[in-house]
C-alpha cells in the first residue's frame, strides 16, 4: 500500500504543475500587473511611477513566462511564473499583494471553517442517513411517497431561504442564540449551532434522497433476502446487512469531501461572520490579489488530491475484496 | 458490551449539552442572543462594525474611509477639524498653536504676510508641539535597565522566550512594552517615510510637487532599506529643536495645513521601522502595516480583520478635553454637556466583521450595535417621510429610543462627458447645446428618488454643501433648472429637445445617419442588481429620441478606456480630501486632464479661461474675491457642461439613544473620543429587548413526542408485516 501512496502523491506532482499554470494563465490573461497595481493602489492620485514602484515592490517587474533580458536560467527564473510558483510546491504562500503572510491567514481561518463544516457533515450525515433508512423501511407505502414529495419540496429551497428565515426565526423571533459571530474555545459553541442546523436541514432533501437510492439498490439483493430467510427483523437487516454494504459509495461522497472542509463555505460564512476561508478566495479575486488566488487555488487541488487517495484507501477498509496496487 | 456503548453515548451527549450550556452561559444569562462572550464589567465599551477588511493601518499608506476608521483614532497629525465649529475649522492636535507660516523669496529671504503671490518661492510651516506627550505602550519601545532597547536585535528564530510569550502569534505575545516621549524628530521621519519609494504612498507623487527636497530624497533612497532613512537629511523639513520641526514647501499653497490635518502626517518613531522590519515578524503578520503604534487616545490591542478588532484606551494619552464652543445651537442639543471634560469617554471599542446588511441591522435593533447605516431593504422599516418632503424615524424606531442624523457629504457624483469625444466633446456650440440637452433630460432627482430612497441632493454644480464657494441660495445651474415657487425646477423636456434641435440633432436624429443618434455610456456596473439603474439611465436619453449603448465592462477596462479617452459618457465621483474648492475644481482643470497628463480631469476638459481662474483661486485665502472667481468658475462649467451634475448623497445614520455627543463631521475622522455612551441604559434596554421566547420551542418538542407515539406504533406494524 506504501508504494501505491507513494506513486499516487508522485502522480499528483505534474497534476498540481498543470493546476498552478492554468491558473496563471487564466488569471493574467484577464488581469495584466499594471491593472492589479491599478486595483491595490486605489483610485486617488495613481501615477506611472506610483504603479511602477509596486510592481517593482511585489515582483511583478519581470516578464510573466520567459525574460529575453536574462542569460542562462535566469531566462526561466526570473520571471513572475517562476517565482511565484516554486515557493507553493513547499508550502510557502508567500505575502499577499495587500502585504499579510497568506499561510498565516490560512492557519487562522482554516479552524473556524471546519468547526462549521465538520459538525455539519456528521450530524448531517446521521440524519440522512436514519432518515433514508426509515424510508427504505416503509418503502412502497404512503410514508414513503409523502418523504419523496417532501425531500424534493426541501432540495428546490435556496440554502439562502434557509439561511435567512433561519436567522429571522431563531435568532431575531426567539432570540435563543446570536444571529451571527464566532469566537475562540467552548463559546464558539452558541455561534455554531444555528449554522450547523440550517446547514443540516438544508442538506436533508438531496442527502436523504441520495442515501435513499444506495440503500434501495442494496436492500433487493440476494444476500438481503437471505438475511431476511434467517429470521432477523427488517431494523437488523437494514443496520447489520444494507447499511455496511452500501458503506462504499457512502465513502466516496464522504471521504473525499473531508479535506475540503477546510476551504469552507462562502454564503455560511458571509452570512454568520464566520471567520472561515470561504470567502478568502472570493475577496481575492474581487481585489485581484493574485498571490492568495493562486495559493488557494493551489491548496484547493492539494487538499482533493488528498481526498482522492483517502478515498481509495478507505475502500480497503469498508471492503476486504478492494485491494491497492 | 451494549450497557457499555451507552454508558458511552450518555457520556458523550451529556459533554455535548455541558458545552453547549458552557457557552451559552458565558452570556449573560437572559441573553441567549448576545454575540458578545466578554463581560463589560464596569468598562465603557462602544460596539461597532466593518464589512470590509481594511487594507493598511500605516499612516503613509493608509487613505480609505475604512482605514481611517481606526487610524485617526490611533495616530495624531500636528492638527485637527474642530469637532463642533462650522465651517470646518482646523485646530492645534499635538501642535501647541497653529502653525507660524512664513513667505521666503527665491533666495531664502522672509517676506510680508502681504506679499505677491508671484514673489512667494518658498513658504516654510513652522510647528511646534507639546512636551509630554507619549506614544502608547508597545514593544517596540521597551528598554531594559540599560536603555537598550528589548526587542531590537530578536534572534531569527523568534526563541527569546524569557521575554516572549512562545509560539509567537501577535504583539501581545511579547511580554514587556516601552514608551517615550513624542518629539519633533517623529514628525519629520515620517515626512521621510512618505517619500521612501518602498512605502508607496500614495500621496508621494503630490508632495513632490509641494516639499521642497522631496523627490531628491526619494531618489537618494530609493535602493536603501526602511530603516536607513533616519540619519539622511531631507532638504525641506527639519527639526528645529526637540519640540518644533519646519515642513518649506515650494510656492505658495495654502491648502497645506489641511494635508497636516491628515493622518499621513502623524509622527512615526524610528523604533517602529527598526522593530517590525526584523526577520520572522512579517510571516506571522506582525507589521506596522497591522499593528499601529501612535500618541492617540487608542491603541489596538487585538487585530483580527478576518473576525474582530479592537481598539483600547491609550492609558499614556495626553491632556485633551472635550471642546468649549461650538455652534450657537449646540448648548441646546446637550452637545456640550461634557464640555471641559479630559477624552476620550470611551474605555473600549470593538470593531465585529459583519458582511451582510441582515445580521448586522438586527443586531442593531437587539441593542449589540450602538450605531447603524441604513441599508436600502431596511430603509422603511427605519425611515418615513413627512408631508413637507422631510424625513423622520418610523414609530418603532422612535419607540427604541434610536437617534437619526442626516448629513450631506462632500462627495460629488457626475455623469462626465468625454470632451476629446468627436460626438458629445468639443467647444462647438453644436457639442455644447447637446451636452446641455442631455443634462437636462437625465433627470437626477428621479434617480435620487428611486434608487437612493431619497438620500442625496441633487448637484447644481462643482462643488457640494459645505465647501467654501457654495451657495445654496443663488447657485442654481440656470441651463438646466429655473426658479420657480421658491425652489429650482429642473426645465421642461420641451427646452431639452429644442437645445436638441438647435445641436443639429432634432427628435434626436443624426444627420449623417439619419437614424437615431447613438451615444456609448461606459460602466463597470455589470451585474443583474445594475440593470435597473441602466435602463434607467436609456430611458432618460429615449427622451430625447437618442440611443444609449450601455458598455458594461470590468473595473480594468473601464480604467483603460479612460486612460485612453475611448470613453464618451460615464459616471464618476470625488470625495473631498480636504474642505477647499481647490479640491473639486482640480478635476477639470485642464493641467490635470485623464489623457494627456493621467490626472484626474477625466473628462478631459481644457477651458483656458477657466484654466487661468483656477490657478488665480487655487492659492488664494478665502474672501470675497476668492469667492467671485469660484463663482465665475461654476458658470464656466455650467455653460460648457463637460459634466452633468448628478449628486451629492446624504449619509443617513441611526443610533441609539444612549450613544452620547453626536453631531456629524464630515471632515474629522478621530471621533471616537468624543463619544460617550450610556452603559447603564444599554444595559437596560438589552435586557428588555432580548428576552428569550421559549414557548414555541417547547410547543414543538409536544408536537414531536405527540407524533413519536403513531410513528412508533407505525414502525412496529411495519417490522411485524415486513417479518411475515
Amino acid at each position: 500500500m506504501t508504494q501505491y501512496i507513494l506513486r499516487r502523491l508522485l502522480y499528483s506532482l505534474p497534476l498540481l504543475m498543470g493546476v498552478n499554470i492554468l491558473t496563471f494563465v487564466l488569471f493574467f490573461v484577464i488581469n495584466s500587473p499594471d491593472d492589479m497595481a491599478r486595483m491595490q493602489l486605489g483610485q486617488k492620485h495613481v501615477t506611472e511611477q506610483s504603479i511602477a514602484n509596486w510592481k517593482q515592490q511585489h515582483g511583478y517587474d519581470v516578464p510573466l513566462l520567459w525574460n529575453n533580458q536574462a542569460l542562462g536560467e535566469e531566462q526561466i527564473t526570473h520571471t513572475i511564473f517562476y517565482q511565484k510558483s516554486v515557493g507553493l510546491f513547499l508550502f510557502r504562500f508567500g505575502v499577499s499583494d495587500s502585504g499579510r503572510n497568506i499561510g498565516a491567514d490560512i492557519k487562522e481561518r482554516a479552524l473556524p471553517s471546519l468547526a462549521v463544516a465538520l459538525p455539519t457533515l456528521l450530524v448531517g450525515l446521521f440524519v440522512n442517513i436514519c432518515f433514508a433508512l426509515l424510508m427504505v423501511l416503509f418503502r412502497n407505502s404512503y410514508l414513503e411517497q409523502a418523504g419523496i414529495v417532501l425531500c424534493v419540496v426541501m432540495m428546490s429551497i435556496s440554502s439562502l431561504f434557509y439561511i435567512i428565515g433561519g436567522q429571522f426565526f431563531i435568532g431575531k423571533v426567539l432570540r435563543l442564540v446570536p444571529i451571527s459571530g464566532y469566537d475562540d474555545g467552548f463559546s464558539a459553541i452558541k455561534f455554531m449551532i444555528l449554522p450547523v442546523l440550517i446547514g443540516v436541514f438544508s442538506g436533508i432533501g438531496s442527502g436523504v434522497r441520495w442515501y435513499r437510492t444506495l440503500f434501495l439498490e442494496e436492500v433487493e439483493k440476494d444476500y438481503v433476502r437471505t438475511a431476511r430467510a434467517k429470521g432477523l427483523t427488517e431494523t437488523q437487516t437494514l443496520f447489520r446487512h444494507v447499511l455496511p454494504n452500501a458503506m462504499i459509495p457512502i465513502l466516496t461522497g464522504v471521504v473525499v469531501v473531508l479535506p475540503l472542509l477546510f476551504m469552507g463555505s462562502l454564503i455560511m460564512e458571509s452570512f454568520f461572520s464566520i471567520p472561515g476561508l470561504g470567502s478568502y478566495t472570493i475577496d481575492a479575486i474581487n481585489s485581484q490579489d493574485f498571490a492568495i488566488v493562486r495559493a488557494m487555488v493551489f491548496l484547493g487541488s492539494v487538499l482533493y488530491v488528498i481526498g482522492l487517495l483517502l478515498t481509495d484507501i478507505s475502500y480497503t477498509l469498508v471492503d476486504p475484496r478492494v485491494r491497492l496496487s | 458490551m451494549y450497557s457499555f456503548k451507552v454508558c458511552v453515548l450518555a457520556k458523550i451527549v451529556a459533554l455535548l449539552f455541558g458545552a453547549v450550556f458552557y457557552s451559552c452561559s458565558s452570556s449573560a444569562s437572559s441573553q441567549l442572543n448576545n454575540p458578545y462572550s466578554e463581560d463589560e464589567g464596569t468598562q465603557s465599551v462602544l460596539y461597532e462594525s466593518f464589512s470590509e477588511r481594511p487594507k493598511h493601518f500605516d499612516p503613509a499608506v493608509a487613505y480609505s474611509s475604512n482605514e481611517y476608521a481606526f487610524i485617526a483614532q490611533i495616530y495624531e497629525p500636528p492638527f485637527q477639524y474642530h469637532y463642533l465649529k462650522r465651517p470646518y475649522q482646523v485646530v492645534p492636535l499635538t501642535a501647541t498653536r497653529m502653525p507660524e507660516v512664513i513667505y521666503l523669496n527665491q533666495n531664502g529671504e522672509k517676506l510680508t504676510q502681504d506679499v505677491k503671490d508671484s514673489d512667494i518661492a518658498f513658504t516654510d510651516y513652522v510647528i511646534e508641539i507639546q512636551s509630554d506627550i507619549r506614544y502608547q505602550p508597545h514593544p517596540a519601545l521597551a528598554t531594559n535597565t540599560q536603555g537598550e532597547y528589548e526587542y531590537h536585535q530578536l534572534r531569527k528564530d523568534l526563541s527569546e522566550a524569557d521575554k516572549i510569550t512562545l509560539p509567537l502569534q501577535t504583539l501581545n505575545d511579547f511580554k514587556n512594552n516601552g514608551s517615550r516621549e513624542l518629539i519633533a524628530e517623529d514628525y519629520v521621519y515620517q515626512i521621510k517615510r512618505l517619500a521612501h519609494p518602498k512605502m508607496q504612498s500614495p500621496i508621494a507623487e503630490i508632495m513632490k510637487n509641494y516639499i521642497v527636497g522631496f523627490d531628491n530624497f526619494a531618489k537618494q533612497v530609493s535602493d536603501r532599506p526602511k530603516t536607513a532613512i533616519r540619519n539622511l537629511p531631507i532638504t525641506g523639513v527639519t527639526a528645529l529643536s526637540r519640540y518644533q520641526y519646519c515642513i518649506r514647501i515650494k510656492g505658495k499653497y495654502p491648502q497645506f495645513i489641511y494635508w497636516l490635518a491628515m493622518p499621513f502626517f502623524s509622527p512615526m518613531p524610528w523604533e517602529a521601522d527598526v522593530f517590525y522590519e526584523q526577520p520572522g515578524l512579517a510571516d506571522k503578520n506582525i507589521t506596522l502595516d497591522w499593528f499601529p503604534l501612535g500618541t492617540g487616545p487608542y491603541l489596538m490591542a487585538e487585530n483580527n480583520p478576518n473576525r474582530r478588532m479592537t481598539l483600547l484606551k491609550n492609558p499614556l494619552f495626553h491632556h485633551e478635553t472635550y471642546p468649549t464652543e461650538g455652534e450657537a445651537e449646540d448648548k441646546q442639543k446637550g452637545l456640550l454637556v461634557d464640555a471641559g471634560k479630559q477624552l476620550p469617554f470611551i474605555d473600549k471599542v470593538v470593531f465585529m466583521l459583519e458582511k451582510e446588511t441582515i445580521p448586522y441591522w438586527t443586531k442593531f435593533l437587539q441593542g449589540y450595535y450602538d450605531a447603524s447605516g441604513i441599508a436600502s431593504d431596511s430603509f422603511d422599516q427605519a425611515i418615513q417621510f413627512t408631508g413637507s418632503g422631510g424625513v423622520a424615524l418610523t414609530p418603532s424606531m422612535l419607540e427604541k429610543g434610536i437617534q437619526l442624523q442626516t448629513s450631506v457629504t462632500t462627495s460629488s457624483f457626475y455623469m462626465g462627458f468625454n470632451m476629446l469625444d468627436a460626438t458629445v466633446g468639443g467647444e462647438t456650440e453644436q457639442a455644447r447645446k447637446l451636452r446641455q440637452a442631455i443634462a437636462i433630460a437625465v433627470d437626477y432627482e428621479e434617480y435620487i428618488s428611486i434608487f437612493m430612497n431619497g438620500r442625496g441632493v441633487a448637484a447644481q454644480g462643482v462643488l457640494p454643501p459645505g465647501i467654501y464657494g457654495f451657495d445654496e441660495k443663488e447657485g442654481i445651474n440656470p441651463y438646466i433648472y429655473d426658479w420657480l415657487d421658491g425652489r429650482a425646477q429642473r426645465k421642461k423636456i420641451e427646452a431639452a429637445k429644442q437645445l436638441l434641435s438647435d445641436a443639429g440633432y432634432a427628435n434626436g436624429i443624426d444627420p449623417k445617419t439619419k437614424e437615431a443618434l447613438i451615444l456609448y455610456f461606459d460602466t463597470t456596473s455589470t451585474s443583474v442588481d445594475d440593470r435597473p439603474r441602466m435602463n434607467w439611465y436609456r430611458k432618460q436619453f429615449e427622451k430625447l429620441g437618442i440611443k444609449l449603448v450601455i458598455r458594461a465592462t470590468d473595473y480594468n477596462r473601464f480604467q483603460e478606456k479612460m486612460r485612453t479617452g475611448n470613453a464618451q459618457l460615464f459616471v464618476w465621483g470625488w470625495n473631498a480630501d480636504y474642505p477647499d474648492p481647490e479640491n473639486f475644481f482640480f478635476l477639470l482643470y485642464g493641467a490635470n486632464s485623464k489623457v494627456q497628463h493621467g490626472g484626474e480631469n477625466a473628462a478631459n476638459y481644457h477651458n483656458p479661461e477657466f484654466d487661468r481662474l483656477f490657478e488665480q483661486m487655487r492659492n488664494m485665502d478665502n474672501s470675497e474675491q476668492r469667492y467671485q472667481i469660484i463663482q465665475q468658475m461654476q458658470e464656466l462649467v455650467r455653460h460648457d457642461a463637460p459634466w452633468i451634475f448628478g449628486f451629492h448623497p446624504k449619509n443617513f445614520s441611526l443610533f441609539h439613544g444612549w450613544y452620547k455627543n453626536l453631531k456629524p463631521n464630515l471632515m474629522a475622522n478621530n471621533q471616537l473620543k468624543y463619544t460617550r455612551i450610556d452603559t447603564a441604559e444599554r444595559a437596560e434596554q438589552r435586557q428588555q429587548w432580548n428576552l428569550p421566547v421559549f414557548w414555541p420551542l417547547l410547543l414543538g418538542c409536544a408536537v414531536f413526542i405527540l407524533l413519536l407515539v403513531p410513528a412508533i406504533n407505525a414502525y412496529r406494524r411495519r417490522v411485524r408485516e415486513t417479518r411475515l
